[in-house]
């Protein structure tokens, strides 16, 4: 489904400044996985996603999804095809247009002269009543006035609007309260479920890293340098996870705002 | 205050709403500051008056907007392809547009339409023994702006539209949408500049004269009527908004026309405009520090009793 082979990426190469940020990765996903990363600060993980997504194009390899490749292809093209969502709420929808036409943004529909029509209102209506948020009521409403929460779960449905191929979650719960959290976490599962769309999530809870999906990664030093699944990980406790961690990068974990338990 | 001059500041808000209408769009919608404004809307007077001469006083009007889509066009070329920063894009469009338009203008500096056919002369004829005879230029700018509100009003809820206020709120988000920042950019600017050129076109004829800096403060004019717009409309929805600023420029324009009355020499006019400007952009935020300046003092006459 998504074959990266042997991408590397230098920035400021030839200078004091030189940073290898991704280091000769590579990463196989199977159509339908949904893969939880964990790693130390600075490990890479911002930047695979960033890789994927086209912010940049890596020094050396290739990235392939379902058949194509996109090593090279322009951000705004590949996002056709890829969902992703920040840690930060306001990144993924526009704060002066309503709620309506930015949901109309993110499906994409008809021509570019196109209105938005009553069936999309009614799509979206239905769309949003399953947030349970009480956003449907809201459609004229500016996206400025949502709560962070709300906002990210209007992201959600706008990144996977029209199922992706790929859907990149980085971190996309950490700048909500415990309680918004787990209530968007519980969206984005059901949503993944539904259209079984291939996942890779960043996540600071190790817990979560190890209940949620089918396969965990942990990154190092620009690299992957643990990757369980199967019986292994169902077997798995957040202990077992750190020591392996520390086999595989020769080092404690050290993240600041790691969560153990 | 005598009905003439209701009409002149009327007649000229309507001419200049459609620069503050450019803004609206590129400005507002886009969030670049397009410094091409003056030499663009020069470049639509010149091409216009330069049509009109020729005989064809309809052609003059399309052919206006095509010269500020080519000048919105490069604009937007030197800062999305070439890595021009958008405000100095700007400001070489306009330096380069002085010589286009001298250029444009057959190497004179001045063109004087007074015996040319218009659109005004035009409809004049056309309404000549209706009751709205007296009123022809009135007609004429009322009807082109209320139709290009109309259209940009549509045009803003379309798809393009969306994409293209999108790209000044959250161009991550057009990105994400996989629509290119750089395309719905162009587009914008060119959009905006067609209507700079018609409102400069539009001021030509109805001057009946052009001459090489009759563009010249036309961003600042405009930027005071939008300004003045916003603060009247700026919570309602993108419809208003767009009322707002036909109506800004109309106020801008009746401060501009009684402050002639006051016997004002005609050369302080710029200097008021940038006054003008300086106040509405000023105002709000001392509405927004307001409070805290309160605060402060009766905080210190509070401390000052105990």
């Amino acid at each position: 489904m998504l074959n990266i082979s042997h991408i590397s990426k230098t920035f400021n190469p030839g200078t004091v400044n030189e940073k290898t940020v991704i280091r000769d990765l590579s990463l196989h996903l199977a159509p339908g996985d949904f893969v939880t990363i964990i790693g130390s600060n600075g490990a890479g993980k911002s930047t695979l996603f960033n890789a994927i997504s086209g912010d940049f194009v890596p020094d050396s390899g290739s990235i392939v999804i379902n058949g194509h490749d996109i090593t090279f292809m322009p951000a705004f093209k590949r996002a056709k095809h890829l969902g992703r969502l920040f840690q930060d709420p306001m990144r993924g929808s526009a704060p002066h247009m309503t709620i309506e036409e930015n949901l109309a943004m993110a499906a994409g529909r008809g021509g570019w002269l196109s209105h938005i029509s009553k069936a999309d209102r009614e799509l979206f209506r239905h769309k949003l009543s399953l947030l349970d948020m009480g956003l449907e009521n809201r459609m004229k409403q500016n996206v400025g006035l949502l709560s962070g929460g709300q906002r990210q779960a209007l992201t959600l449905l706008m990144a996977t609007m029209n199922p992706p191929w790929l859907l990149l979650l980085d971190e996309h719960t950490a700048a909500l309260d415990p309680g918004t959290a787990e209530k968007v976490l519980a969206i984005t599962k059901s949503v993944v479920e539904e259209h079984s769309i291939t996942t890779l999530m960043v996540t600071h809870n190790m817990s979560q890293a190890l209940e949620l999906g089918n396969r965990t990664l942990m990154m190092d030093g620009g690299d992957i340098v643990l990757d369980v699944s199967g019986e292994e990980r169902a077997h798995m406790t957040v202990n077992d996870l750190l020591e392996r961690f520390k086999q595989g990068a020769g080092k404690d974990l050290d993240n600041d705002r790691m969560l153990l338990n | 205050m005598s009905l003439s001059l209701l009409q002149t500041a009327l007649e000229l808000g309507l001419v200049c709403s459609l620069t503050t209408l450019a803004l609206f769009l590129s400005y507002s919608m886009l969030n670049v500051c397009d410094l091409s404004t003056d030499g663009c809307f020069t470049l639509g007077a010149a091409v216009g008056a330069t049509v009109a001469i020729a005989g064809h006083p309809l052609l003059s009007i399309p052919a206006a907007m095509l010269a500020g889509v080519c000048s919105g066009f490069i604009t937007a070329f030197l800062q999305t392809k070439m890595g021009v920063d958008s405000l100095l894009a700007g400001i070489i469009v306009n330096t380069g547009l002085y010589s286009v338009n001298i250029a444009v203008m057959g190497g004179a500096s001045l063109l004087n339409m007074n015996k040319t056919a218009t659109i005004f002369t035009i409809a004049k004829d056309a309404l000549e023994g209706t009751p709205l005879a007296g009123q022809s230029k009135l007609v004429v700018l009322g009807a082109v702006v209320a139709l290009v509100v109309a259209l940009l009003v549509l045009f803003l809820k379309t798809k393009l539209g969306l994409s293209i206020r999108a790209t000044g709120d959250n161009p991550d988000m057009v990105r994400s949408s996989s629509i290119s920042p750089i395309f719905t950019t162009t587009v914008g600017l060119c959009i905006a500049n067609a209507m700079t050129g018609l409102s400069g076109c539009l001021l030509a004829q109805s001057q009946k004269s052009v001459n090489i800096d009759i563009g010249q403060g036309m961003l600042t004019i405009a930027l005071a009527s939008l300004l003045i717009g916003r603060t009247l409309f700026g919570r309602g929805g993108v419809g208003l908004r767009a009322v707002g600023m036909v109506a800004g420029s109309f106020l801008f324009r009746l401060v501009y026309t009684i402050a002639l009355r006051l016997h004002m020499p005609a050369f302080m006019l710029k200097l008021i405009s940038s006054v003008i400007v300086t106040l509405a952009i000023f105002l709000p935020y001392l509405k927004t520090r307001l409070p805290q300046w309160k605060r402060r003092l009766s905080h210190r006459k509070e401390a000052g009793v105990c």
